[in-house]
């Protein structure tokens, strides 16, 4: 299973409005660098509901979906016990 | 010839909840309003509450004795909203004529466009899933009446073609209460004459009709036999407005004339707001009652001349309730609205000589607005709501309900 995070996000807005995600912070304090944006799009979160402007991330070598739903920014999280952090 | 596709969201309400809850959807659940308020009946509901039985308008008690577990959750009408109007964004790169009926339906004037209706309609409902994550189902055919009724034969994310060849088949065996504005009474009268589907009122001579239902059975004549001609009209939302009205189910019973004069306040205010908020005046007030047996009627009354002031649009409604009910019976709910409106730039009968107090009501009027706005709504209250816990917290501009707004050449 996974569950909607919601995240801090730095973005980048352009001139003529684009938004460009530029990093993502966890909510343990890490911080990871969006390298590369495939993609922009509205979609609807399949795995854990929500829905908004989906940036598709490259992160880590990964691909990632970052959504922006109504101004709150979202990634599709998955569910680790506690313990193995 | 016309390709008209009629598009209708399914389950809306409940379909948006399930999107932010993708757990709701394992569950019978349904999109309820509050039972403490007494607006406890379901608004919408999921795929598994249907099959449960579970129906759209009952109580919620109700609701729980065919469906012991059904999930409710409290509805959310600015999100709703917010899926309503991307959907239309998605609509808009397919048709420049778009006629939106409520929130969850809307007709397309796809006339002309390189795609073929089919194909459009299903790439609207896979953007719909894709982009929204929610269904529709869509009715394509050559008038709006056949497009609406492909749109409820199948269900959920559905495509239904209604052609000039197919119709006889498709559509006439369909019982005549599929018809639009073939209701209750309609039917029964229709059923009187042994006309029970589609198909008997198409086939039955277009004079009878007329003869027993008057204008509406040469209206329902054209639409059995797909000669329905009405356009599909290009309508933003604010464009629909044709009456402003508020009405409520209060907290507890309104008992007298004391109780409906606070009911009857609330209501005139929000109503004036709103004309005001939209720069209109209006000439026609209309109240509409029920009592605790729910039964319920409507008067109206025109006015002298065109008004956004809630001082006189109340004191129509209470004339109204005063002359028209003997107060038998409690009441349950009361509805104020004001319609043959106008655009308060337009022109105005003006009086011979100035009108200063009416002037200062305005004004008045405006500053409790503007108050309200800026610190709240409770933040300024009438003395006369003061005494009163229960109507004086009723809120009818926030707790707003939407109804659908449709057009029709009669």
């Amino acid at each position: 299973m996974a569950h909607r995070a919601y995240v801090r996000v730095q973005v980048d807005v352009d001139e003529v409005g684009r938004v460009r995600p530029l990093r993502i912070y966890w909510e343990d304090g890490r911080r990871f660098e969006v390298d590369r944006l495939m993609d922009v799009r509205r979609a609807a979160s399949t795995k854990v509901g929500g829905q908004g402007m989906r940036y598709t991330c490259r992160v880590l070598g990964r691909e990632v979906y970052l959504f922006e739903d109504d101004g709150r920014w979202f990634v599709e999280a998955r569910d680790v016990p506690a313990q193995s952090f | 010839m016309r390709t008209i596709l009629h598009s209708d969201l399914n389950n809306f309400y409940a379909s948006v909840e399930c999107v932010y809850r993708p757990e709701l959807k394992a569950v019978p659940m349904a999109v309820c309003g509050d039972p403490q308020a007494r607006h406890g009946i379901v608004l919408a509901k999921n795929m598994l509450a249907k099959r449960a039985g579970v129906q759209t308008g009952e109580a919620v008690w109700q609701a729980r004795q065919k469906c012991p577990g059904l999930v409710t959750v409290p509805p959310n009408h600015d999100l709703y909203l917010r899926f309503s109007r991307m959907m239309r964004q998605i609509y808009a790169d397919y048709a420049w004529r778009i006629e939106p009926f409520g929130l969850d339906e809307a007709w397309l004037d796809v006339t002309g466009h390189a795609m073929e209706g089919r194909a459009i309609a299903d790439e609207l409902r896979l953007r719909a899933r894709e982009e929204l994550g929610v269904t529709l189902s869509v009715g394509v055919s050559f008038n709006k009446v056949f497009a609406k009724l492909g749109s409820d034969m199948k269900k959920p994310d559905a495509t239904t073609v209604i052609t000039p060849e197919n119709f006889r088949q498709r559509v006439w065996p369909l019982p005549a209460g599929e018809l639009l504005f073939v209701g209750p009474a309609t039917r029964r009268r229709l059923a009187a004459r042994n006309l029970r589907t589609i198909g008997d009122i198409a086939r039955c001579p277009v004079e009878s009709l007329a003869s027993a239902l008057g204008k509406n059975g040469e209206m329902l004549w054209r639409f059995a036999n797909g000669l329905d001609r009405s356009p599909v009209m290009a309508l933003d939302e604010s464009a629909a407005v044709k009456s402003v009205g508020n009405s409520t189910t209060t907290p507890r019973d309104i008992r007298d004339e004391r109780d409906a004069r606070m009911v009857l306040m609330v209501l005139s205010e929000s109503v004036a707001e709103r004309l005001r908020a939209q720069g209109l005046r209006g000439r026609v007030v209309c109240l509409s009652v029920r009592d605790v047996q729910l039964r319920c009627f409507t008067v109206q009354r025109r006015l002298a001349r065109d008004t956004a002031l809630a001082s006189e649009i109340c004191g129509c409604a209470q004339a109204l309730l005063r002359e028209h009910y003997r107060w038998e019976r409690p009441l349950r709910s009361l509805g104020v609205s004001v319609s043959a409106l106008r655009s308060e730039d337009g022109d105005t009968q003006l009086t011979m000589f100035p009108d200063a107090p009416r002037e200062r009501q305005y004004e008045l009027e405006h500053a409790v607005e503007d108050i309200r706005r800026r610190f709240g709504h409770f933040s300024i209250q009438r003395a006369s709501l003061i005494g009163s816990r229960e109507f004086g917290a009723i809120n009818p501009r926030d707790d707003h309900a939407i109804h659908p707004v449709g057009r029709y050449e009669r």
